[in-house]
């Protein structure tokens, strides 16, 4: 009997280590799978039953918070300015996920970064929970005066600091009420996101930085900026010829000027009174396809923009032009390529460019800082529990986009648009500002346009501190006194928020 | 030391839920201390000469399992306690009552019958409660309800050990010709096949599968422990895949559980809810488990009965259920050990019989809660909550001391059908 009770302490000996092994495959091996499994809601569900770090503004407004509550969760997130900032912070929320600075910094938010575990182990006694507070780098103030001035409008507004890349405002209408879809009561939550998913207007999409629009005259500072650095174009030449219209090579269609006005000269003319014909021509005709997709793709088209929130939208300009068919008709020309029509009307920002609002006003930021593009972003500092910064943003080049020199021509030329040209309403009393008006035809009948304006203010002798971009969408008329008109007071009103000296105290000190 | 790391965990689990300290700790400290003075001096008085690791296991495990109750049901923690007390009297009475064995054998229709009724009493009219989740394995008498089955277990347990020691030699001898086969005589055989099949009808009408297999397993064991023929071994196991399979294709709740088993996810929020959501909990737990009190509780329905284990996996993570593991291991060492020790035959096959139950329940039903075999409702030996499982496995846990203890006091001597006697390793 005993040869038998061993081999039953045998048999029960492998089962168990069947089972052994059975719970290092689930518990160690298939881990990893189990947990990151749909309706596992563990992960999640560990994040919302803890406290989460605040997110708050330059100027120390509350924009995020966690609030303790008695429920299916701990916690509740709340968004104590509603729509102003939501594009920005986005929602946190446990059936439908996270979005803008709630998603890109979960980790420091719920405090899972080395810096938090470890501050957590060094100091274990401590009640307040080891979660990081975001700041924000955009002020309250400036987003605030965005969202009075663009009022009802359908439209962007987006202020960024030239000399840092640190986003001021980035403001769209219209916008939506985070709380209602960040609320842990889902039945709250489904119904506010399925009427704002049925919605034509689509508030959820950040029209700052997730959407493209054409960027009308708004584009002639990149194909300015593509002649000077080819050093075909300098501030006094060539002259254009002063006309109605230009009619490129290879095509009878004209491309008129604004309100059938003529115009040509240098190029700091051309951009007073944003000369279509000057900037079609420079473009098709003197520069050809690829020293303006170079200069296009400095400025950042083409490229997704490494801005610290979630999926932003690439800008484009159109790369293929077709094959070179002849020489152009001038010594210096370029070859005339087979889609050089396109690029003639690429040139003044219509055809198949687009470009994001946010990639607007680094064009502006560019031209700014000295041909230097700062890399944008809306993180300025994570703070600990006790208020002390444990990460900062580090401040970087994105892309040096040209000289110095050609910067500066541009530069004075903006200035010049606001001090003769069509973006005078942008000026302000004792402030250097340059701008750039755009109106991008939609080619409706009755005439509709997006209303643009991109630009920037500073003391005078310095870099300047704000560039800013502005569409209206869909503006009636199609006059390029559209993006002066509608655009320019709205930019102006943001860089006058922009260049007030910040007016709350630092949060948390 | 077994009593620190219970209290040490109770205090834990209540600091990761409520982050206190327990307002009670030091009536709980004294409860389980008493609890477990009782058991030793039990041992002490009564088997001296038992083995000194059954009753640590034991209160070890239990000990576990009440942390574990009261963390996710503190309603449930109190009778819990209760019951775990009236298991400790249960465990000190059958050590006082069976001074020796060998009482049990003589006894052995007695206590068959006792089985017998025990397995019908849920049937019966008026006593039995209306099926509860399915089963009809309740009995109702005044305020208390109780399984019936989990005591009938230890009363066939007894009686086919007896009724086998008498029989053996002429159930190992082949007499009677099918064909060309041979079989023991099938008088001789009858009386257990009636018992068995009776047992497996009546667990099978009260939709019982997780005790129907464990008493088979218990059969199967002791019989081929007892006669040492394998063919019995085969033909059972032919047995049980022909019931396995006739139990497939008539209920429909055992054809559920086969496909949960295989695939659970192809029906996550309804009919595999259960074993994904153990799955996921064992997952979670991973390498060191959340900590006691912070793993998600309420996702797993029965957590406080047979899926405790997940709940082990996921608070003390693979340390804690692998402690678990080999606990249970230790305890089926021990059992077995007083088996192989002990020279009577009555008490070498109870000893078999005893262990099987507590060692193949605890395998079955965590094997089911990881997903290694379909899952058939039993609960974990001393660590789920259940009164009568508790109460039981207490009862079982004093037999086996009593066994262990005979093994000293008697000096090994031959033994007719075996050779000889060594202490295993």
């Amino acid at each position: 009997m005993n040869r038998r009770l061993r081999g039953l302490a045998l048999f029960l000996v492998a089962c168990y280590g069947a089972l052994f092994i059975r719970l290092n495959v689930l518990q160690v091996f298939d881990a990893d799978d189990l947990n990151t499994q749909p309706d596992n809601k563990r992960r999640i569900e560990r994040d919302f039953n803890r406290p989460r770090g605040d997110i708050v503004t330059a100027d120390g407004r509350l924009v995020a918070h966690s609030d303790e509550e008695r429920g299916q969760f701990h916690y509740q997130r709340t968004y104590p300015t509603g729509d102003l900032f939501a594009h920005v912070v986005g929602t946190y929320s446990f059936n439908y996920g996270s979005s803008g600075v709630e998603r890109r910094y979960h980790d420091q938010l719920s405090g899972r970064t080395a810096d938090f575990q470890l501050g957590g182990i060094t100091n274990p006694f401590s009640e307040e929970p080891n979660v990081g507070t975001v700041v924000l780098t955009l002020r309250s103030d400036v987003q605030e005066a965005a969202k009075q001035a663009l009022g009802d409008r359908k439209g962007s507004v987006v202020a960024i600091d030239p000399r840092s890349g640190a986003v001021l405002a980035l403001w769209s209408n219209p916008s939506y009420d985070p709380n209602l879809i960040s609320t842990n009561d889902d039945s709250v939550a489904k119904a506010a996101r399925d009427l704002l998913a049925a919605s034509p207007d689509k508030p959820q999409l950040a029209r700052s930085y997730q959407e493209r629009y054409f960027p009308g005259s708004t584009f002639k500072i990149v194909t300015a900026a593509a002649g000077l650095e080819s050093g075909k174009v300098t501030a006094t030449t060539p002259e254009f010829p002063k006309a109605r219209s230009y009619q490129p090579p290879l095509t009878t269609r004209e491309l008129s000027n604004f309100d059938g006005s003529t115009c040509g000269g240098n190029v700091v003319d051309a951009l007073r009174v944003s000369c279509n014909s000057v900037f079609a021509q420079m473009a098709a005709e003197l520069l050809g396809p690829d020293p303006m997709i170079k200069e296009a793709e400095d400025f950042g088209f083409n490229q997704t923009v490494p801005i610290d929130l979630p999926q932003p939208a690439k800008s484009v300009f159109p790369t293929d032009f077709g094959k070179p068919l002849r020489d152009g008709a001038n010594p210096g020309d370029a070859k005339v390529y087979e889609n050089t029509p396109a690029l003639a009307i690429s040139g003044i920002g219509q055809g198949d460019v687009s470009a994001t609002p946010l990639q607007m006003a680094l064009v502006a930021a560019a031209v700014a800082n000295g041909g230097t593009t700062m890399t944008p972003h809306v993180m300025a500092e994570i703070r600990d529990r006790d208020a002390k910064a444990v990460e900062k943003f580090d401040t970087s080049v994105w892309r040096e986009v040209m000289t110095s020199a050609n910067a500066e021509v541009l530069r004075s030329a903006m200035v010049d648009v606001v001090a003769n040209g069509t973006a005078s309403r942008l000026g302000i009393e004792g402030r250097v500002v340059g701008g750039k008006t755009g109106t991008a035809q939609l080619g409706t009948t009755p005439p509709r346009s997006h209303a643009w304006i991109i630009g920037f203010a500073g003391d005078p002798g310095a870099v300047p501190s704000v560039a800013v971009a502005v569409i209206v969408e869909g503006q009636p008329g199609a006059s390029e006194q559209t993006g002066g008109k509608v655009a320019a007071p709205i930019a102006r009103s943001v860089l006058e928020a922009a260049l007030r000296p910040i007016s709350s105290p630092q949060p948390g000190r | 030391m077994v009593a620190i790391i219970i209290v040490g965990a109770y205090v834990l689990a209540s600091l990761g839920r409520s982050a206190s300290i327990p307002a009670n700790i030091g009536p709980f400290l004294g409860v389980v201390l008493g609890l477990f003075a009782v058991a030793h001096i039990a041992v002490r008085r009564l088997a001296p000469n038992a083995d000194p690791l059954f009753v640590p296991i034991a209160v070890l495990l239990n000990g576990i399992g009440y942390v574990m109750i009261a963390r996710l049901n503190p309603d449930l923690a109190g009778q819990q306690a209760a019951w775990t007390a009236v298991g400790i009297t249960g465990f000190v009475i059958t050590l006082a009552v069976v001074r020796r064995v060998r009482s049990l054998e003589r006894l052995r229709y007695t206590v068959g019958l006792l089985g017998v009724v025990l397995l019908v009493l849920p049937l019966v009219p008026k006593v039995g409660t209306a099926p509860i989740n399915g089963s009809k394995i309740w009995v109702r008498i005044g305020p208390v309800g109780f399984q019936p089955g989990e005591f009938a277990k230890i009363a066939l347990a007894v009686f086919f050990a007896a009724y086998l020691v008498e029989r053996r030699e002429l159930l190992s001898t082949a007499t009677f010709r099918i064909g060309r086969f041979t079989t023991p005589d099938p008088r001789h055989l009858a009386p257990v096949i009636v018992a068995w099949g009776f047992s497996l009808m009546v667990m099978m009408f009260q939709r019982d599968l997780g005790s129907a297999l464990l008493f088979f397993a218990l059969f199967m064991t002791v019989l081929w422990v007892s006669t040492g023929r394998a063919s019995y071994l085969i033909v059972g196991t032919t047995l049980f895949g022909g019931g396995a399979y006739l139990a497939w294709s008539m209920f429909t709740h055992v054809q559920t559980r086969v496909a949960m088993w295989l695939d659970p996810w192809q029906d996550r929020s309804g009919k595999g809810f259960q074993v994904v959501q153990s799955s996921y909990a064992f997952a979670w737990g991973g390498i060191g488990g959340t900590g006691l009190g912070l793993g998600v509780a309420g996702r797993i329905p029965y957590e406080e009965t047979d899926f405790i284990y997940a709940v082990i996996g996921e608070e003390l993570g693979l340390f804690g259920s692998t402690a678990v593991l080999i606990a249970f291991l230790v305890l089926v060492g021990c059992g077995l050990r007083a088996a192989v020790t002990v020279s009577d035959p009555f008490a070498k096959l109870l000893a078999c019989g005893l262990t099987t139950l507590l060692g193949f329940q605890s395998f079955v039903i965590m094997a089911g809660v990881t997903r290694l075999l379909p899952l058939t409702g039993v609960t974990l030996p001393f660590v789920s909550y259940g009164g009568s499982s508790l109460v039981s496995n207490w009862i079982v846990l004093a037999l086996l001391v009593r066994l262990s203890d005979e093994v000293s006091r008697r000096r090994p001597v031959l033994d007719d059908a075996t050779t000889v006697i060594t202490v295993p390793a």
